[in-house]
């Protein structure tokens, strides 16, 4: 089923640049879409987009629709924290708020309004779990995040979006800075994660995407090129564009 | 043929490097020797009646208590108006305004305030507060003339240390569901604090130390008692001591150096607050 149905979304960015040019995609429920593709391809924009954190850039124009469960969440009346809830994001370069891991973890939570102990506790712990991370850090949860190697704070970066219990997960280049072990222990949270969440995956390379795709859209200068299973589309693309990126001719 | 240019450029370097030291060395000692003069002058008048005491025999004797207690009062006016406001202000520059003509004039504006010389802002005082508000010559309008004097120190610090913490902790704030103003308040405010405070107590720690702005607005050249409302006038630190420099005749100079200390030890212990803040929150910073 597709949790996410985006309709002929074009968008402009105020510095002239356009961004997207009618995207028409519908993401799946509980699977891991990857969108792939040369950098300044729109991919960012789209993830930025699923979440209204462009609403903090200066967008000239856009148009087309978001529909999440049905709802376009481009209409202006949208409750966009109730949205941010749901749809959480992982970014590239790992940020931990200036606390400490557990208060991280709690940060949105008790922004909106858990104030009970015994809840907030649950959640760290689950949400750690989750993300993999829990054992490392489980001694020392109100040591400050920072502490940790970036590996590590990645994983916090997700957990803190788990807590919150969304639908949705953004995940923009979310190894790009990590060494490839935990790249690899993000790659198999993620495995595990898409089992209960629907996840959208910008990977930072080819190969990245190739792993971890159920679904895969090439995207290429603002266009959506190809769109369809991870499997075929790695293997017997459609378009020759496609091909040329994925086997490396150009990008 | 013998190159001898490596031995001419180190040579370079420490003619260099030693003036450079020099001069360092040369921009300090004005300010140690000004504090070790007036601590040497100043120190033989301190006594427990000097700071506790009343001026007697028209000045030239007793203590300056009721000049410490005013400077302390028109301090405390002075924080009470332009905290609040200026770190308001410093918040809608750094957080809200986005870069239109307004808010352009605006930092225009506060850049030029902060030029303005002090005498001016006191003349100001005079025609809106003593007079246009009808505050008379009180600690109330001197304050507020003090605060406007210090509200562009204030403002431009507090906006440079809002400004200094990263965005990306705005953006992950928001990402995660909180307003901009729950990032602010739980974030940027909290990370910047330290630096704001340094900058609101610089700013105070001038407007102690000013006679021009308060000189028509608030200040006295003696009073028998201490003041009693805000819409008292009062002795203060600098103004006494610009009094009993120039206006008492056979005034003993020890008195003078006296004062002139504990203005000095006021104004340089909230440097020293204010330093402490500073490098505590350094250490301490994540990021």
């Amino acid at each position: 089923m597709d949790k996410i149905i985006i309709e002929d979304l074009s968008l402009q960015y105020a510095d002239g640049t356009e961004s997207l040019r009618g995207i028409s995609l519908g993401i799946r429920e509980k699977a891991v879409t990857v969108l792939f593709g040369p950098a300044g391809g729109g991919k960012s924009t789209l993830l930025r987009c699923l979440n209204r954190l462009n609403d903090l850039t200066e967008v000239k124009a856009s148009s087309g629709r978001i529909l999440i469960d049905g709802r376009n969440i481009l209409d202006p009346k949208v409750d966009v924290i109730a949205l941010r809830r749901k749809v959480g994001m992982v970014f590239a370069r790992p940020v931990v708020l200036p606390m400490s891991i557990r208060q991280n973890l709690t940060y949105g939570l008790e922004l909106a309004g858990e104030k009970r102990r015994a809840k907030l506790d649950e959640a760290v712990e689950r949400s750690l779990k989750l993300a993999a991370i829990w054992d490392e850090v489980k001694d020392r949860l109100d040591d400050p995040a920072i502490a940790l190697s970036g590996g590590q704070q990645q994983r916090i970066c997700l957990a803190r979006v788990l807590a919150l219990q969304p639908e949705i997960i953004l995940l923009d280049e979310p190894t790009s800075g990590l060494d490839p072990i935990s790249t690899g222990k993000v790659e198999a949270a993620l495995q595990e994660l898409k089992k209960e969440y629907t996840i959208i995956l910008v990977p930072h390379s080819v190969q990245q995407a190739g792993r971890a795709a159920d679904y895969a859209a090439f995207f290429l200068q603002g266009e959506l090129v190809e769109y369809g299973e991870g499997k075929t589309l790695f293997t017997t693309p459609r378009e020759k564009r496609t091909e040329d990126y994925i086997t490396g001719r150009f990008g | 043929m013998k190159r001898t240019l490596p031995i001419n450029r180190h040579l370079t370097e420490r003619i260099g490097f030693t003036a450079i030291t020099l001069m360092a060395v040369l921009t300090v000692l004005p300010i140690v020797a000004v504090v070790i003069y007036i601590f040497i002058q100043g120190l033989p008048a301190i006594s427990l009646e000097f700071l506790t005491g009343f001026p007697r025999e028209g000045m030239r004797a007793g203590g300056i208590l009721p000049a410490i207690i005013g400077t302390i009062y028109l301090t405390v006016g002075t924080a009470i108006f332009s905290v609040p406001l200026g770190i308001a202000a410093a918040i809608y520059l750094s957080e809200y305004a986005s870069d239109t003509p307004l808010t352009r004039t605006i930092r225009i504006a506060i850049i030029n305030l902060a030029g303005i010389p002090s005498v001016v802002y006191g003349l100001f005082g005079l025609g809106l507060f003593v007079i246009f508000l009808n505050f008379g010559t009180s600690i109330l309008a001197a304050s507020l003339t003090l605060s406007i004097m210090t509200l562009p120190v204030i403002i431009s610090t507090a906006e440079e240390s809002l400004r200094s913490v990263p965005q990306a902790f705005r953006t992950v704030s928001i990402s995660l569901g909180a307003t901009r103003w729950q990032t602010i308040r739980r974030i940027v405010l909290k990370e910047a604090l330290p630096g704001i405070l340094t900058g609101v107590i610089l700013g105070l720690e001038r407007a102690a130390g000013e006679t021009a702005p308060i000189l028509f607005t608030g200040a006295a050249f003696f009073l028998p008692q201490l003041p009693q409302s805000p819409f008292d006038a009062t002795m203060a630190l600098p103004y006494h001591l610009f009094v009993i420099s120039t206006q008492v005749p056979e005034m003993p100079i020890q008195i003078q150096y006296g004062t002139a200390l504990v203005l000095l030890v006021f104004v340089l212990t909230m440097n020293l607050i204010a330093t402490v803040i500073r490098s505590r929150a350094r250490a301490k910073r994540q990021w």
